[in-house]
């Protein structure tokens, strides 16, 4: 008897609780997405410069979602290890269910997560950096807003050839980055006819650059294209400097790390004139960027400088809000690559973007920027604009 | 490449070398204080050393504090403050085991790295020499870097001292009694504690001051004692424990070196300091100048 009224009153409980699910549900939507930097480690400034672009544009877009859809970012620190950030990509598809991986900072950690994104049908948005050319090829669940290293080294090479510069020397890091870098930059100045006469690769961890400097003097270049991680580009800068690299009528080229914005106030006798590539400079004018300036003002004020990576972050969430408003919230990984792959910003702070459909990779604006002073700070003052460059390499490497 | 383009060469590379010889010097001569005279396996040297950076940067950028006094503030305060971590900590393992000396000085380490992201940051603090120590000095036959010229000068300042200072006094020679022979030092009056809490300090004075000179070459970040670890223990290792002029010829040698062969043969220029250090310690297991 007892029992009888008891499996009664749980029939009940149960079934209302059935009634109400399914009309609370549209209106919480919830759409996790798993967010992957390296918040420690040696690249740990790179994902606080990130981070940044990434918080604001939550803080100032949140109220656009769709009525009834939010956000939610599932954060995770790959400590900029590899095997560490394919453990939690693992993690965030299998427990924590999210619709979508994006961030990260380095190569070798969206290489280590890309075969992932194959087998879950999870996507990964690269939004960061991590530009290494082939990245997108391993998995058709990839796409990238960041960059490429190609997309830097190669236009810069061409670019410097044409000033009527004829030999180049290199000098770049003794890793992956350094190596696609200066392969890129190589490429570009030999296809615009000049000629190499000299190439060294550096020892990443190293605290004084003097000697390589040195030796890229006594070569006598017209021109040295340069590559290190941003953590040395204070080190390498000085030691440029102190050896007078530029009175010695050198040209210093090299993509945009060398002159990250927010160390720039650090670098006060930085000679002038150092020509770097890259897809952004907070000076360059255009309207997505004033717009970007301002918001960045309002939120952090003084207290930090927006730089490449806090751009790139932001138009990752550009891309994320533009699918999540498209689809109400409720996509599958096939939706979401199909719709990343045709996406488009006009008005991105780094002026045009798209995602090109075949690669999955950006197609964006190189500007070619020169070390000046401006209202007495020092800025990259963009000179130069070649126009939409898709990655070089992959036209180079066309699939087999 | 002319004639007087190799012997420019070569004086550039001299240079750099001694200057950068001369910042392993001073970032390592506190370490071959409290690990060659007291005996302590003391990994968390960078902590201080960082320390002195993190504090002269920011005396200079955010108080407006000229170079030099905050380079002497910078040494006092570590000084200072290492005083009752070694009261606390370092104390208790005086004279014990190795291995429990490295888990504490590691740990200290690790914490230092997690503290100065809490407290400044991940990004490098920026040194800003004085004007008189930027750009360049004339000394007649050319001009040279001030900076780094200014880094050889003090490091041949302190090494005189230090040599004075240790091997010279009552105060060194008290030192020294006590790390050989701790009881008999004791029975002959000499307070042991107090004057191990005093190298103590002066170890770590040293290593904020080595940090804060240094900054300009080895820039000052969180990671920054686990970073250069590998430094301080090499000139302290192939200089010789309990030396004071060791460390001084193992700078100059690995650092004149480094830099040269960087210079001749960059492929294999990361390699040389490490089988430098092999050769010396093979040769000599106890360092150029280690006592037997």
């Amino acid at each position: 008897m007892r029992c009888g009224r008891f499996v009664v009153a749980l029939i009940i409980v149960v079934s209302a609780t059935c009634a109400l699910l399914p009309r609370r549900a549209p209106a919480q939507t919830v759409v996790k997405i798993g967010l992957i930097s390296s918040y420690s480690g040696f690249v740990a400034q790179a994902a606080d410069q990130a981070q940044k672009g990434i918080d604001l544009y939550l803080k100032e877009h949140e109220k656009d979602l769709p009525q009834g859809v939010k956000v939610e970012l599932v954060r995770r620190d790959d400590t900029s290890n590899p095997e560490v950030g394919k453990r939690l990509a693992q993690e965030l598809i299998t427990r924590e269910h999210v619709q979508l991986l994006t961030g990260v900072i380095l190569s070798p950690v969206a290489a280590a997560i890309a075969p992932l994104t194959a087998e879950a049908k999870v996507p990964l948005l690269i939004s960061i950096a991590a530009g290494g050319s082939a990245i997108p090829r391993i998995s058709p669940y990839v796409a990238r807003v960041s960059f490429t290293l190609w997309q830097q080294g190669y236009p810069i090479g061409k670019w410097a050839s044409e000033q009527g510069w004829k030999k180049a020397y290199t000098a770049v890091s003794d890793f992956i980055p350094g190596h696609d870098s200066e392969e890129a930059f190589t490429k570009g100045f030999r296809d615009g006819g000049g000629q190499i006469v000299g190439a060294v690769r550096m020892p990443p961890a190293n605290p004084d650059f003097a000697p390589f400097v040195q030796r890229i003097r006594d070569a006598k270049p017209d021109v040295v294209f340069v590559w290190v991680p941003s953590v040395q580009a204070t080190a390498l800068v000085k030691a440029v400097r102190d050896l007078g690299l530029r009175e010695a009528d050198i040209q210093i080229t090299s993509a945009q790390d060398l002159l990250p914005e927010e160390q720039l106030p650090a670098m006060g006798d930085t000679p002038l004139g150092l020509i770097t590539s890259g897809n952004y400079s907070t000076v360059g004018e255009r309207p997505g960027n004033a717009n970007f300036l301002a918001a960045w003002k309002r939120e952090y004020a003084d207290g930090a400088i927006p730089n490449f990576l806090s751009v790139n972050a932001w138009d990752g969430m550009v891309a994320i809000f533009d699918l999540i408003k498209a689809t109400k919230g409720k996509f599958t990984g096939d939706e979401a690559m199909a719709f990343f792959k045709n996406w488009k910003n006009p008005d991105s702070p780094r002026g045009p973007i798209m995602i090109d459909p075949e690669t999955r990779d950006i197609v964006q604006n190189v500007y070619i920027r020169r070390l000046e002073q401006q209202n007495g700070k020092l800025a990259n003052i963009e000179i130069a604009t070649i126009p939409m460059v898709k990655d070089p390499w992959k036209e180079f490497n066309p699939p087999k | 490449m002319h004639l007087s383009d190799t012997a420019s060469a070569i004086i550039s590379i001299g240079f750099h070398g001694l200057a950068f010889a001369m910042v392993l010097y001073l970032i390592s001569v506190g370490l071959s204080v409290t690990m060659g005279l007291m005996g302590f396996v003391n990994l968390a040297h960078g902590v201080f050393a960082m320390a002195g950076g993190y504090v002269l940067t920011t005396l200079m950028s955010r108080w407006g504090l000229p170079f030099l006094p905050a380079l002497l503030a910078a040494a006092v305060a570590v000084s200072l403050a290492s005083l009752p971590i070694e009261r606390l900590l370092y104390r208790r393992l005086y004279g014990g085991e190795e291995l429990d000396q490295v888990l504490l000085t590691m740990g200290l380490v690790f914490m230092s790295v997690a503290a100065a992201t809490y407290v400044w940051g991940p990004l490098q603090q920026p040194l800003q020499p004085p004007p008189w120590l930027s750009g360049e000095v004339d000394f007649g036959v050319r001009s040279f870097p001030a900076y780094r010229s200014f880094l050889i000068l003090c490091g041949a300042a302190l090494v005189t001292a230090l040599w004075l200072g240790i091997e010279r006094t009552r105060f060194g020679a008290r030192v020294r009694a006590s790390v050989d022979n701790l009881r008999m030092a004791q029975s002959v009056g000499i307070d042991t504690s107090r004057l191990f809490m005093t190298t103590f300090a002066l170890g770590s004075g040293l290593a904020g001051l080595g940090g804060g000179l240094g900054a300009d070459l080895l820039a000052i970040s969180p990671s920054y004692a686990l970073q250069n670890l590998a430094y301080f223990l090499i000139v302290v290792a192939v200089g010789g424990l309990g030396s004071i002029r060791g460390p001084f010829v193992a700078a100059l040698l690995i650092g004149i070196a480094d830099t040269g062969f960087k210079y001749l043969l960059p492929e294999f220029g990361a390699f040389f300091i490490y089988a430098l250090t092999l050769g010396v310690l093979l040769w000599r297991p106890r360092g150029l100048f280690g006592r037997a």
